[in-house]
C-alpha cells in the first residue's frame, strides 16, 4: 500500500500440519513507519503465529511478508527487528547487563561500546543499579523490562512483541504500558504488538487489528486517535471508553466464544 | 516462579542479613552432619554391644574381627604399621594421594570424553538411537573384566606413526577410572544440550545466530547444571575405577594395593582394612566436594533451576 511501509503482509495464509489447522487465511495488513499496531483477538486467531511470521520465526504457507522492503528472512539476517515474549526468556547465568548486551556481542560490537549502550539502555527501562544482579533475583515486571531493554539495545527499526505483559498483574502491567509508550515516543520505532487485552490493546496503539478464530483472518482495523503523549488519564477519558466498545464489538461480530469469556473475566470497564 | 524480593541495589543492611543467615545456614549444616555421624557410630556400636554380649546371631552375628570397635578402627590409623614402621595412616595417605592422581586424571579423560561423545550425539540425532545402547552396554560390563584388557593392551604400548609410547602403569590405571566417570556425563551431556528453553532458541534465532554460537551461548550454559550433576556421580566412580583398576595391574603404591593387601591378613588384623575404606570413602567424599565447590563458582543459576 504505502512505500514506507514497516511491515508489509501480503495474502498470508498458515496451514499446521499436512491438511491440518488452518491457523491464518488470507492476511493483508501494513504497518507504517512510527505506527504501533495491536493484533488483539481470542486465544487460537492466530495472532502470535502472525507476529512470528513476520519475524520469519515460523513460515508461511503461502503469501508475502516484507519488512523494510526486503524479505522477512532477509530482515531477520539484518537484524531489522527485536524480540519481546510473553516470558522474558532472560539467559539465568548472565547478570542484567550481560542479558541486555546479548544482541550486542551477537552483532560484535566492542566491549566499550556495549558498556555504554547498556547503560543507556538501564535508564531507558529505569533499572540503573541492577545491572550486576541476576534475572531471578528480580521482580517479573523488572525481568520483563529488561527484555524490552535487550530488544531495544541495537535500535531495531521495529519491535515485536507477543503479550509482553500478559503474565503481570494489573497493576505492573498499566506502569509497563506507560513506561512502553514513553520508549516508543522516545526511540520513535516501529511496534507490533499482541494482546488479549482490549483496554491494553486501545491504550497502547494508534491502530488496532482485530482478529477472527478458525481460521484467523484480519476482521477490522480499527485507528485509535486518543491524542498523544498518552497518560494515565487517557483511561478515563470518554473517547477511550468509546473505542473499547468499539473494539470489543468487533471482537463480538466475529463471533468467538471465547470472546464472551474473555469479556466476563475483565468485567465492566 | 517469580522472585520478588525486594532488592536495594548493594544495600548495606540486605548484605549483612544475607551473611548471618549463611552463617547460620551453615551452622546448622555442620550440626547436622555431626548429628548423624553420631547416630551412625551409635548405630554401629549398639549392634556390636547387643550382638556380642546377648549373643544374638539374627540376621548376622557379629564378632570383633567383623565389626572392630569405632574408636580402634580410627586409633589403627595412629598405630605403627608394621611395628617399627611409619604410622598406618601416613602410608595410606601416601597410597590416597598416589590414587588421587590416577583419579584425578581419570576424572578429566573421563569427563572429556564423556562429553565430546554426548555432544556429537546431541548434534546429530540420528546416532541417538544407533550409539547409545553401546554406551549403555559398555557400563554393563563389569569393570574387572575390561581392567585387564586396558591394563595389559596398553602396557605394550601406543604406536603412532612409528613412535611407541608406553604410558605409566598409574595411567593405565587412569583410563580405567576414565571408563566409569564418562557415562554419566555423555547422559548428562545429550540431555543437558537438549534441554535449551524453545524460546530462548527462537531468540537466538531471531538474532541469526548460528550453530556455534547457540551452542556456545545458549546450550552449553543451559546444560551446565545438567553436567555438574554427572560430574558429582562421576567424581565418586573415578575413585572407584582407580581402586579398582589398581587390582589387575598389580600396583601396590595405592588405596586398591593396600586394599587387596589388607584383605589378604584381614584375619590377623580386620582393623588395617577398615581404616583403609575409612580413608578410601574420604578421598571419595573429597573428590565430590571439590565438584560441588566449582560448580558454586561457575553456575549461576536460579535455586530452583539447580539440577
Amino acid at each position: 500500500m504505502s512505500a514506507e511501509a514497516v511491515v508489509s503482509v501480503r495474502g498470508v495464509t498458515k496451514v499446521f500440519g499436512k491438511g491440518g489447522v488452518t491457523a491464518l487465511k488470507d492476511i493483508d495488513l501494513d504497518v507504517a513507519q512510527g505506527d504501533f499496531v495491536s493484533l488483539i483477538g481470542p486465544s487460537g486467531c492466530g495472532k502470535s503465529t502472525l507476529l512470528r511470521i513476520v519475524g520469519d520465526i515460523t513460515e508461511p504457507t503461502s503469501g508475502d511478508v516484507t519488512v523494510n522492503g526486503k524479505s522477512a528472512r532477509r530482515a531477520r539476517e539484518d537484524r531489522d527487528y527485536g524480540i519481546v515474549f510473553q516470558a522474558p526468556v532472560l539467559f539465568d547465568w548472565r547478570t542484567v547487563a550481560k542479558n541486555i548486551a546479548l544482541p550486542l556481542e551477537m552483532q560484535r560490537w566492542d566491549r566499550g561500546r556495549r558498556q555504554a549502550r547498556v547503560a543507556e539502555m538501564l535508564d531507558l527501562v529505569e533499572l540503573t543499579g541492577f545491572e550486576k544482579l541476576y534475572p531471578w533475583q528480580l521482580s517479573g515486571g523488572m525481568q520483563q523490562r529488561v527484555s524490552i531493554a535487550r530488544a531495544l539495545a541495537f535500535a531495531p527499526p521495529l519491535l515485536l512483541m507477543d503479550e509482553p505483559f500478559g503474565a503481570l498483574d494489573e497493576m505492573t502491567r498499566e506502569r509497563l504500558n506507560l513506561e512502553l509508550l514513553r520508549i516508543w515516543s522516545e526511540t520513535g520505532s516501529t511496534v507490533v504488538f499482541v494482546t488479549h487485552s482490549i483496554s491494553e490493546a486501545v491504550f497502547l496503539s494508534t491502530r488496532v487489528a482485530v482478529m477472527s478464530p478458525r481460521p484467523g483472518r484480519v476482521s477490522a482495523l480499527i485507528g485509535i486517535d486518543l491524542p498523544q503523549p498518552r497518560t494515565v488519564e487517557t483511561r478515563e477519558q470518554p473517547r477511550f471508553f468509546e473505542l473499547v466498545t468499539e473494539v470489543r464489538e468487533a471482537l463480538h461480530a466475529t463471533g468467538a466464544d471465547e470472546v464472551e469469556e474473555q469479556l466476563a473475566a475483565e468485567g465492566p470497564e | 516462579m517469580w522472585y520478588a524480593l525486594p532488592v536495594q541495589p548493594g544495600g548495606e543492611a540486605t548484605r549483612a542479613r544475607r551473611a548471618t543467615s549463611w552463617v547460620a545456614a551453615g551452622v546448622v549444616r555442620v550440626a547436622v552432619l555431626v548429628l548423624v555421624f553420631l547416630v551412625l557410630g551409635a548405630l554401629w556400636e549398639g549392634y556390636r554391644w547387643f550382638w556380642i554380649n546377648r549373643d544374638w546371631t539374627v540376621p548376622f552375628e557379629v564378632q570383633d574381627r567383623t565389626m572392630p570397635h569405632l574408636h580402634e578402627i580410627v586409633g589403627q590409623l595412629f598405630r605403627e604399621w608394621p611395628e617399627g614402621g611409619p604410622v598406618l595412616g601416613s602410608t595410606l595417605l601416601d597410597a590416597a594421594l598416589f590414587t588421587a592422581k590416577e583419579a584425578a586424571v581419570g576424572f578429566a579423560i573421563g569427563a572429556v570424553v564423556g562429553f565430546a561423545l554426548g555432544a556429537v550425539i546431541a548434534h546429530f540425532k540420528v546416532l541417538q538411537r544407533g550409539v547409545m545402547p553401546y554406551v549403555v552396554a559398555s557400563q554393563t560390563i563389569p569393570i574387572l573384566a575390561v581392567a585387564p584388557m586396558v591394563v595389559v593392551g596398553l602396557g605394550n604400548g601406543v604406536s603412532v606413526l612409528g613412535h611407541t609410547w608406553v604410558p605409566a602403569d598409574w595411567l593405565r590405571v587412569s583410563v580405567i577410572a576414565a571408563y566409569l566417570t564418562f557415562f554419566p556425563v555423555t547422559i548428562n551431556t545429550v540431555r543437558g544440550l537438549q534441554s535449551a528453553d524453545p524460546l530462548a532458541l527462537e531468540l537466538m534465532h531471531s538474532y541469526a545466530a548460528g550453530r556455534w554460537r547457540v551452542l556456545w551461548r545458549l546450550r552449553l550454559p543451559t546444560a551446565l547444571p545438567y553436567l555438574f550433576a554427572a560430574f558429582r556421580i562421576a567424581a565418586t566412580a573415578s575413585v572407584v575405577g582407580a581402586i579398582v583398576g589398581e587390582l589387575p595391574s598389580s600396583i601396590q603404591s595405592g588405596l586398591g594395593g593396600a586394599i587387596l593387601n589388607f584383605n589378604q591378613y584381614y584375619s590377623a588384623e580386620p582393623k588395617n582394612l577398615w581404616a583403609t575404606n575409612l580413608v578410601a570413602a574420604a578421598l571419595g567424599i573429597s573428590f565430590f566436594l571439590v565438584v560441588v565447590l566449582a560448580e558454586k563458582l561457575v553456575v549461576h543459576r536460579a535455586p530452583e533451576r539447580l539440577v
